[in-house]
C-alpha cells in the first residue's frame, strides 16, 4: 500500500499511464454544466429492471479511479429520494414494473430518467418475450437513452453531458 | 466396456430395470425408466455418484403425433464415469401430477417449483408451492409459458394473491425487508431478514425480478439466430454462456472445433474468470470498508477489460464466439501484448493480495464470517466457486478436462466455507488462471485455424457445459428436423447456490451480510433467466 502511494506521489501515476485526455475533457465540460445547472452536484439512482449486468458493470466502472466520475460532481446515491436522475438498465421485466414506478415516484422534482443500453430502449434481444414490456415509457417518462451493449464508461459520461447541454 | 454396459451394470446392482440406455455422445447417457422407477433411480444415482441434481426439466411433446406426453429429464454428473447421466421418463399429457423427489434429494426442489410454474406439472408432495419467477402479484394463475400451446396475447386478469414469506415470530424478533431496489449498483432481489438483536436468525431470498422469459425466446429459432441472445443473458458471464451454447450446438451438428480455437476459447474463458474474481476480491474489501485495495482492484479489473477490448473487440467478450469456433483469432502482436499484460496484472495482483492478507482488521472481518459447511453445501447442490470453498471438489475443467488435460490442471479447494475461504479460493484461482493463459498462449501454433467451415444443421439434442468463474453453466438444446430449437434449458450455478447464501448468513450480524453476499457473488440474471 505504501509503495503504491509513494509511486503515485513521485511519478503522478497509479501503476501505468492511461490516456486521460478524453476523460478529462469530457469530465471538465461536464463539471462546468453541473456547476451551472445543478449547483455542483448531480445525484443518480440506478435501477436494474432486468439487465444482464454488463451495463451495471460499466456504470460501476465510471466510479473507478481511472474515470472517477465523482470528481466532476456526479454521484450514485442509495435512495431515489436523494436523486436528480434515475438510471435504468435492462429490459423491463413484469416483476420490476411496480418497483420502478415506486422508485420514480419517490424522487423529488425536477427529475430525469436516463435509460442505459439497448435492452432498456426497446427490450433488445428480449423484445418479444411474454414477460418483457417493450417500452419503459409505458411506466415512467424517459428523458434520454444511452445506446450500446453495453455503452462504455466514456459513452455514459458523454451522454450525461449531452443531456445537460441539450434537453434540460 | 462401453458406457452403456457400465451403466446397465450399475442398474443391475440397484435392482432397477431400465427401459433403454443410449449414449449419443461420448459424455452423455440417456436412461429411460418407467414412471414408477424414476424416484428410485434418481435417489440411487444421487447417492452412487455423489452428485446433486445438475438439471431437472421437462419438454412439452404433447403435440407430437405418436406419444403426446411431457418428457422429464433429471441430470446427474458422474465424475467417475466422466459422463452426464440423464434419467428420462414420460408423463402422459392429461396427468398434471408427478412423483416428487425433492424430499429425498433437496437439490431437486427448486427445479420442481420451476416445472410447476412453467409447465403446470405439479409434484404430488411439494414442500414449497410458491412461485419462483412468475410472481403472483403480476402473473395470472393457470398460465404456463413453456407449454407449446401457450399464447402470449392471452392476458387474463391477475388475481391479487401475494407471496408469503416465512414468518419468524417471538419476543424481540423483527423483520428487515430489503430490495428489490438496492442501495448499490447491483441486480434486483428481495432479502427478508428476521433479526433478534444483532444476529440474523433467518434469511429468506426472493428472486426472479429480472425474469425475461429467456428459455421461451430460444424456441422456434435457429441456433445461429440465438447466439446473441445466449450471450446477453448474463453479462458478467457473456463468454461462458455463448461458449456453453455453442458447445451444445456443435455437439448436435457434429462439428469438430480445431484445437487452436479450443485453446483460444480457453484463454477468453480464463480472462473472464480473471476480471470477475478480481472484481469480487475488491468487492469483499469494499464491503468491510477497506476502500484502498478495493479501488486498486477496480484498476486491475479495468485493465483486464481493456485487454479484452484489445484482443476481442469487446470489454465483456461479447460477439467473439461463433458456432464452430471463434470469430477472429488472437494475432501474433496481440499475443505479445497479452503476455506483457499478464505480467503486469500478476505484479499488481501480488500487491493487492499482500495488502489484504496483511491487514489484521480486514482478516478479523472475513475470518469465520458466513460459514457454509460442507454437508449443507452438498445437500443444497452448491457447486462451483462457492462449493469448492466449502470443500466440494467439483470443477468441470478437471472432471471433463479437454484442453486442460495435458496442462496439469488442479482443482483448488478450501475447507472452511467462510468468507475468507471464498476469498482465498479466488486468489488461488486468479493465480492459476494467469498461469493457464500463459501456457495456452505458448501452445497456440502459428497456424490460425479458428473456425470450422462445416456447420451442417442436424436434428438432435445435447448438452453444452462450461465451468465459468461461478461454476458449471449448462445449456441443453433440442433441435428439431426443421433446424429450429425446440427446447433450451439453461442452468446457472447460482440457481442452487443462492440457497447456500441464505443458510450461510444466519448467526452473523446484519452489517456482515454485504460481505457474505459479495463473497458468493451470485447472479441475478442467470438465476432469473
Amino acid at each position: 500500500m505504501r509503495k503504491i502511494i509513494e509511486n503515485s506521489i513521485r511519478k503522478g501515476i497509479l501503476t501505468r499511464t492511461i490516456n486521460f485526455a478524453e476523460i478529462e475533457n469530457t469530465g471538465s465540460e461536464l463539471k462546468k454544466e453541473i456547476d451551472k445547472i445543478f449547483g455542483r452536484s448531480f445525484h443518480i439512482r440506478e435501477v436494474d429492471t432486468g439487465s444482464c449486468g454488463a451495463c451495471d458493470s460499466e456504470i460501476m466502472a465510471t466510479t473507478n479511479p481511472i474515470y472517477d466520475i465523482q470528481r466532476f460532481g456526479i454521484d450514485f446515491v442509495a435512495s431515489p429520494r436523494h436523486a436528480d436522475a434515475l438510471l435504468v438498465t435492462g429490459a423491463l421485466s413484469e416483476n420490476m414494473k411496480y418497483a420502478l414506478k415506486a422508485a420514480y415516484d419517490a424522487m423529488p422534482d425536477p427529475k430525469y430518467v436516463i435509460t442505459v443500453g439497448d435492452c432498456a430502449l426497446d427490450g433488445g434481444e428480449f423484445k418479444n418475450s411474454y414477460y418483457v414490456l417493450e417500452k419503459i415509457e409505458s411506466v415512467i417518462p424517459v428523458t434520454i437513452n444511452i445506446p450500446g451493449c453495453p455503452p462504455k464508461p466514456i459513452d455514459i459520461m458523454k451522454a450525461i453531458l449531452s443531456l445537460m447541454k441539450g434537453k434540460l | 466396456m462401453g458406457i452403456e454396459e457400465k451403466v446397465s451394470e450399475e442398474f443391475k446392482k440397484a435392482g432397477i430395470i431400465p427401459l433403454k440406455i443410449e449414449s449419443p455422445f461420448a459424455d452423455e447417457v440417456y436412461i429411460d425408466v418407467k414412471a414408477e422407477d424414476f424416484k428410485k433411480t434418481c435417489i440411487f444415482m444421487h447417492k452412487r455418484f455423489n452428485s446433486p441434481v445438475m438439471a431437472y426439466f421437462a419438454c412439452d411433446e404433447t403435440a407430437t403425433a405418436n406419444d403426446g406426453a411431457f418428457i422429464i429429464y433429471c441430470t446427474f454428473e458422474s465424475i467417475e464415469l466422466k459422463n452426464w447421466l440423464f434419467i428420462r421418463y414420460e408423463i402422459p399429457a392429461g396427468k398434471g401430477e408427478y412423483v416428487s423427489i425433492a424430499k429425498e434429494i433437496y437439490s431437486a426442489s427448486l427445479f420442481e417449483r420451476e416445472m410447476s410454474e412453467m409447465f403446470g406439472l405439479f409434484p404430488d408432495k411439494s414442500p414449497d408451492k410458491r412461485s419462483l419467477r412468475l410472481h403472483e402479484e403480476v402473473w395470472p394463475k393457470g398460465q404456463f409459458p413453456l407449454r407449446k400451446d401457450f399464447l402470449r396475447e392471452i392476458k387474463t386478469s391477475v388475481s391479487a394473491s401475494r407471496y408469503v414469506f416465512n414468518r419468524i415470530a417471538g419476543e424481540g424478533i423483527f423483520e428487515i425487508p430489503v430490495g428489490p431496489v438496492h442501495a448499490g449498483i447491483i441486480g434486483p432481489g428481495h432479502f427478508r431478514f428476521s433479526v433478534a438483536g444483532e444476529p440474523v436468525v433467518n434469511l429468506e431470498i426472493r428472486l426472479g425480478f429480472t425474469h425475461r422469459g429467456v428459455e421461451k425466446l430460444f424456441e422456434n429459432r435457429s441456433p445461429a439466430e440465438c447466439l446473441k441472445l445466449a450471450e446477453n443473458i448474463c453479462g458478467d458471464s457473456a463468454f461462458s454462456y455463448s461458449l456453453a451454447f455453442c458447445c451444445a450446438v456443435e455437439k448436435v451438428y457434429a462439428v469438430t472445433v480445431s484445437e487452436n480455437a479450443e485453446f483460444q476459447r480457453g484463454i477468453f474463458l480464463e480472462l473472464e474468470r480473471l476480471y470477475n474474481h478480481i472484481a469480487d476480491i475488491g468487492g469483499i474489501a469494499v464491503d468491510v470498508g477497506f476502500s484502498f485495495p478495493a479501488a486498486y482492484a477496480a484498476v486491475i479489473k479495468e485493465k483486464i477489460l481493456e485487454v479484452n477490448n484489445e484482443i476481442a473487440g469487446s470489454r465483456y467478450l461479447k460477439g467473439i464466439n461463433v458456432i464452430g469456433g471463434i470469430k477472429s483469432g488472437i494475432g501474433i502482436t496481440q499475443r505479445k501484448y497479452l503476455i506483457d499484460s499478464m505480467e503486469e496484472i500478476e505484479k499488481d495482483f501480488r500487491e493487492l493480495k499482500s495488502m489484504l492478507l496483511s491487514s489484521v482488521s480486514f482478516m478479523d472481518r472475513v475470518d469465520g464470517t458466513g460459514i457454509l459447511d460442507k454437508n449443507t453445501a452438498e445437500d443444497l447442490g452448491v457447486t462451483g466457486t462457492a462449493g469448492r470453498a466449502s470443500g466440494i471438489s467439483m470443477d468441470l475443467r478437471a472432471d471433463f478436462p479437454g484442453i486442460y488435460l495435458d496442462n496439469d490442471f488442479k482443482i483448488v479447494t478450501q475447507s472452511d466455507g467462510d468468507v475468507l475461504a471464498r476469498l482465498n479460493l479466488r486468489i488461488n484461482e486468479v493465480e492459476a488462471s494467469i498461469g493457464i493463459i500463459k501456457k495456452f498462449l505458448n501452445i497456440l501454433g502459428n497456424e490460425n485455424s479458428i473456425h470450422s467451415g462445416n456447420t451442417n444443421a442436424r436434428a438432435g439434442y445435447g448438452l453444452g457445459y462450461v465451468e465459468n468463474w461461478r461454476g458449471p453453466v449448462l445449456f441443453w438444446l433440442d433441435i428439431n428436423k426443421g433446424g429450429l430449437i425446440e427446447r433450451c434449458k439453461i442452468v446457472d450455478p447460482s440457481f442452487r447456490s443462492w440457497q447456500g447464501l441464505a443458510l450461510a448468513v444466519p448467526g452473523n450480524i446484519v452489517p456482515d451480510f454485504p460481505v457474505c453476499n459479495k463473497s458468493f457473488n451470485l447472479s441475478y440474471p442467470g438465476n432469473d433467466l
